[in-house]
């Protein structure tokens, strides 16, 4: 139905996708696995025409076609039901599925009692009944997205691509989707079904492929291929595989105080956190292992104060931390480095210096002035300490490399003296060699008493950096692993384990 | 990624982009300099260039107060209104004394700019639409307080109004203090770093903790203050408190200095330097027209077309 | 004026109410959608209640009669601002545009009543075409845009009548002039053409493929792109729509006046917007409708004529009413926003 072959995407410093095969077959629902920068939201861009591929071929219908905008690709029956749902929540359900085709009647108007006879109708084909009047953000995310799909099958799609459709669906909502998707999949309709959600997956698809640094790894029936397995494709880990320690730059274990510095209690935000709790005593790192989507950056973001919490409690040292506000986490020691440090992490337009001091300003300045000579110290400080490679201390930030820009945040966060310090994918898009700088760098604070959080997509990094690995699943803890245990087998293991908390080998 | 390969593959185009948004509006006023030197008669007398400098003051320092709010991200459309009020509050209070009657105008401003940051910061309304509110409302209180003209005859106020140092008139010290005064801040003080981050990447800022609500609070108010500075400034230069007229449009000349002075209305940048000559450069442009005999027309016809292409040209940075 | 006339144009789908599947939120979430839908109207009723149970003379003939013909203007103006902030942007130049139309439609009027509607329809409606364009393929931000043109319109209204020297006058007994003077059934002919137009108007924005295009841009940009909405030509047509609406209240207001007076229109375009917020649409775009714009209009009137009626009292608190109005407004439409977000 709609292939692509030999397709290969490069993104200036990143080679994105390079020969990709994949294959969207009729009436099948595929299923497309990878981490974080595994290529995945490329691959899909490049099948709805959002970016058009820099070799290889794309086909529909067995001819070469050549999409450039995402319109084109939909009117060639290529239909996207993204993460978030792309529809218009302020119009009613009726308008936003006939949106640019309503039907007409004299003089050019829209017969809105056809349309909602033909909506409602659509609808109920699926098997959901909501008043197609209402204004679409009155219901649920599950039915708009139920919406958004009624909308992408009235168009006659004929492909489907569902990217994390059920990232914030109810399990009711989740069982509604499915009996679409099988639906859909009687009808002949190809579907590509992105999720990390393993149970999912088996439940719903026929046959995966799996994307790792922007190669297929593995592609073929689902059927037969058991978990333990497609998570090492994934992840690109074999299970029993031999490993030296000493490939990353961390040392080992350190030596941990006994009480913990950081307690955090039966977090919970709904949709995203369900009574996680974790704590870490100064000097040791923790990792917080799962696959994407399993919650690990929305538990550091709670910590910081940066995600709003439903329930749950904060404290360091014993004091609690009001949540919900990330200056009373940084004056309570907790600090974090965030995921998306372009838009969150650095501020582009300031200069190295500046960044580094934004956050310790006011313990930086007399009366409300900055005093200009602790900085250069300090700053001076890092920069030699972090080995931040600059024109110098004016250079803009957002003209630094990556793995540079990481070092000015780790440096924005030390000057600020914490006591927690929460890592959110601290090495990802860096090159080599700030990688294991970085990487040495932590061992350095841990072994200073700092309190370490680590989240990493890079197994072997999370393994041999963290003293104990908390696994999250679906915003839950479903595992820890201690001393002798922190290994990749452990790992790998947790994570793939079936929810009824049996294994699955 | 791609920001990088963009800077570089456009290096050139964008090198030279980046010079016209940063010197583009000195070039400018210097070739107005040049270009009145050489054509207009009477152009480089004393005389004349303190006339200039007397018009321009009350400009400024309420683009000194536009700059800090553009560089949040935002915009500030109550300065004309936060005038007129300030010259009522001024004719108003003028029986305790010119001193006592402007600070009154000033807590004027203040209060303004106190609710405009309230709104904007704690509501969360967009700038635009919060600072409309008030201007509408500023100037009716202004006109509630004040409802026609009325000769300010204040020995006081027209000593500061029409009085001078060394030639150097008053307000033209002002106006300098305060300009001197607003980029000291920006450039030294941890409020003027906070602007900065804040208007740069609002996420990154919280993230970082900073006092984001506080700083746009603070933005406001000194919006607010220095547009009622400019309003007693301008009452004591005319003699006179004429709520109906005085700062219509003032919103526009100032958006106007701060955008070709190359601040982008997208924020994290304030170039208080080139604010000064932005404000200079329309007034040495509404000058020249006017000595040349062309008539007011052409000037807000020149104006607009100047807005249009100083923000054109910083659209590249902004969508950044 | 009726307002009935005009939510005739606007179907029922948003009012209804029936039996929530979903439970929770919906409830409390439709009654502060209805509040926002209708809030304005009853306000409106209310103020009308207690201005003609305080005044004798305000339910007269001849103040209602004014009250209409002088809201006509203002009327057509917010309406193409409606558009306008329906699809999340503003248009600031409506004031000078509204004064431009007017001189245009003075000076053309001796060349017959052709002449003085389609002129300043043609210029403004032009002036309205750049902004758009600006905006929607350059990408410049619509306050910036519409403000230049503001000032540029001004510009062009001082060169066309020797730097506002001369005020051209129109013919009393030209056909152009009974547009704005006469009447029709007791009612002033501007009255009648308002009513027209903001039929059109609500016909349009609910029930054509255009105005659901509008709704769209509004509501969600990038989706009504990846929907398939023309986005860029939706947003030039609502600038044309707004400078040509402007031009013609302009024209209007001439042939009324008899005259095309310079002054007129500076701060008409926050008088537009605050109707049009009073009334109920979104100024983050994505929701509103014509028939609370024509209401906003008429709260606001009401309010001046209720203002002048006390006499001691200066126009100028009408001001300060409506701003108030407007920040009121704005601050409940934000909160109830920042709930729907939270949903």
């Amino acid at each position: 139905m709609l292939s692509v072959t030999g397709v290969s995407k490069i993104f200036p410093g990143v080679r994105a996708l390079s020969d990709v095969d994949f294959t969207a077959r009729a009436g099948q629902v595929h299923a497309l696995v990878g981490e974080n920068g595994a290529g995945k939201s490329t691959l899909i861009k490049v099948l709805t025409g959002v970016h058009p591929p820099d070799a290889g071929e794309v086909r529909h219908d067995g001819r070469p076609v050549r999409f450039t905008t995402p319109l084109q690709a939909q009117q060639a029956g290529i239909s996207t039901i993204y993460q978030e749902v792309n529809l218009v929540p302020l119009m009613s359900v009726a308008r936003n599925l006939f949106l640019g085709r309503e039907p007409r009647g004299r003089l050019g108007l829209i017969d809105f009692r056809r349309m909602r006879r033909e909506a409602d109708e659509a609808l109920r084909a699926l098997g959901i009944r909501v008043d197609v009047r209402r204004p679409l953000r009155e219901l649920g995310v599950g039915a708009q997205q139920m919406v958004a799909l009624a909308r992408a099958v009235a168009v006659d799609a004929r492909v489907v691509v569902m990217d994390e459709p059920t990232s914030s669906l109810e399990p009711r909502e989740v069982h509604t989707l499915f009996e679409v998707i099988r639906l859909l999949r009687d009808r002949g309709v190809a579907v590509v079904y992105v999720s990390h959600r393993m149970d999912e997956l088996y439940e719903i698809c026929d046959a995966v492929t799996v994307l790792r640094d922007g190669r297929v790894v593995h592609t073929g029936p689902l059927a037969g291929l058991d978990r333990l397995r497609l998570v090492s494709l994934m992840l690109g880990r074999d299970i029993g595989e031999v490993r030296g320690e000493g490939l990353t730059k961390f040392t080992g274990s350190h030596h941990a105080a006994a009480e913990p510095v950081l307690n955090a209690e039966g977090l919970t935000v709904r949709h995203q956190l369900h009574e996680v709790s974790l704590s870490i005593r100064p000097g040791e790192v923790v990792g917080l292992g799962g696959l994407l989507g399993s919650g690990r950056s929305e538990t550091a973001r709670a910590v910081a104060g940066a995600l709003p919490t439903d329930a749950g409690r904060v404290s360091v040292g014993g004091v609690p931390v009001r949540g919900g506000s990330p200056p009373a986490a940084i004056r309570a020691g907790i600090s974090l480095l965030p995921e998306d440090r372009k838009a969150e992490g650095i501020v582009p337009g300031l200069s190295v210096r500046e960044n580094i001091a934004l956050a310790a300003l006011p313990a930086l300045s007399r009366f409300g002035l900055v005093d200009d000579a602790r900085i250069d110290r300090i700053v001076d400080t890092f920069v030699r300490r972090l080995r931040i490679k600059t024109a110098g201390p004016h250079q803009k930030v957002g003209e630094l490399s990556g793995g540079n820009q990481q070092k000015v945040l780790l440096a924005r966060w030390l000057a600020v003296h914490p006591k927690v310090l929460l890592l959110d994918e601290p090495t990802r898009g860096i090159d080599v060699g700030a990688k294991a700088e970085v990487q040495a760098l932590i061992d350095e604070l841990a072994e200073d008493g700092l309190a370490v959080l680590l989240i990493s997509s890079d197994t072997e990094e999370l393994i041999e950096g963290s003293d104990r690995v908390v696994v999250l699943k679906d915003g839950r803890v479903v595992d820890e692993l201690t001393g002798d245990a922190v290994t990749e087998d452990a790992l790998l293991r947790a994570v793939a384990a079936v929810p009824a908390g049996g294994r699955d080998d | 990624m791609t920001e990088l390969a963009v800077a570089r593959g456009a290096l050139d185009r964008g090198r030279l982009l980046r010079l016209a948004q940063q010197y583009g509006v000195y070039a400018g006023v210097a070739a107005l300099l040049l270009f009145n030197f050489a054509f207009t008669p009477h152009f480089a007398s004393a005389e004349n260039f303190r006339t200039q400098a007397v018009q321009v003051a009350p400009v400024l320092i309420v683009a000194l107060g536009m700059a800090l709010a553009i560089g949040t991200e935002g915009v500030d459309l109550s300065v004309g209104s936060v005038m007129a009020l300030a010259t009522s509050l001024l004719s108003l209070y003028l029986g305790y004394g010119p001193w006592v009657a402007a600070l009154v105008a000033v807590v004027g401003g203040v209060l303004v700019g106190l609710a405009n940051g309230a709104l904007v910061a704690f509501v969360g309304v967009q700038p635009i639409v919060a600072t409309l509110a008030l201007m509408v409302a500023a100037r009716g209180l202004a006109l509630v307080l004040l409802p026609q003209l009325k000769d300010v005859r204040d020995p006081g106020m027209s000593a500061l109004g029409s009085g001078d140092v060394l030639g150097v008139p008053y307000l033209v010290l002002i106006a300098a203090a305060l300009a001197l005064l607003v980029a000291f801040v920006v450039r030294r003080s941890t409020f003027g770093r906070q602007l900065l981050a804040i208007g740069d990447s609002r996420p990154a800022a919280r993230l970082a903790g900073l006092p984001v609500r506080r700083v746009l609070i603070v933005v406001y108010v000194c919006s607010g203050a220095l547009a009622a500075v400019a309003g007693v400034l301008a009452t004591a230069r005319l003699t006179a408190s004429d709520p109906t007229s005085l700062g219509t449009l003032m919103e526009l000349s100032a958006i106007t200095a701060v955008v070709v002075g190359g601040t982008p209305l997208s924020g994290g940048r304030v170039r208080i330097g080139g604010t000064v000559a932005g404000a200079v450069l329309i007034q040495l442009l509404t000058t020249t027209l006017v000595k040349h005999d062309l008539p007011p027309s052409w000037t807000q016809m020149a104006q607009a077309v100047v807005i249009v292409a100083a923000v054109y040209a910083a659209r590249e940075r902004g969508k950044r | 004026m009726t307002t009935g006339t005009t939510e005739a144009g606007m179907p029922a789908d948003t009012v209804h109410l029936d039996a929530d599947e979903q439970g929770g939120p919906g409830r409390a979430e439709r009654l502060s959608a209805l509040a926002q839908q209708h809030g304005a109207l009853v306000t409106l009723l209310l103020a009308m209640v207690v201005a003609s149970l305080s005044f004798d003379t305000f339910l007269t003939g001849d103040n209602l009669e004014n009250m209409a013909l002088s809201s006509a203007f203002l009327a057509v103006v917010a309406l193409g601002m409606t558009f306008v902030i329906v699809t999340g942007g503003i248009d600031l130049s409506v004031g000078s545009l509204f004064a431009l139309g007017g001189v245009l439609a003075a000076w053309g009027s001796q060349y017959g009543t052709a002449v003085a509607l389609l002129l300043p329809l043609a210029v403004c409606g032009l002036i309205g075409l750049v902004n758009g364009l600006l905006i929607a393929r350059s990408g410049l931000a619509p306050f910036i845009v519409t403000l230049a043109a503001m000032l540029g319109a001004r510009g062009i209204l001082l060169a066309v009548t020797d730097e506002g020297s001369r005020t051209y006058l129109v013919d009393k007994d030209s056909f152009f002039a009974t547009l704005g003077q006469g009447s029709l059934l007791g009612i002033g002919v501007p009255v009648w053409i308002t009513v027209a137009l903001f039929v059109l108007g609500a016909v349009v924005l609910r029930r054509s493929r255009f105005g659901q295009y509008v709704y769209a841009v509004g509501g969600n940009e990038d989706a009504a792109a990846l929907m398939g909405a023309p986005v860029a030509r939706t947003k030039i047509a609502v600038y044309t729509l707004s400078g040509l609406y402007a031009g013609l209240a302009g024209a209007l207001n001439a042939a009324w006046l008899v005259s095309g007076v310079t002054i007129l229109g500076s701060g008409m375009e926050l008088e537009a917007i605050s109707a049009v917020v009073i009334g109920g649409t979104l100024l983050t775009g994505g929701f509103g409708f014509v028939s609370g714009s024509l209401v906003g209009v008429l709260l606001l009137k009401v309010i001046q004529n209720v203002i002048n009626q006390i006499g001691s009292l200066d126009s100028a608190y009408q001001q300060v009413v409506s701003g108030a109005f407007l920040a009121v407004v704005v601050v409940a439409q934000t909160w109830l926003g920042h709930r729907r977000r939270m949903l």
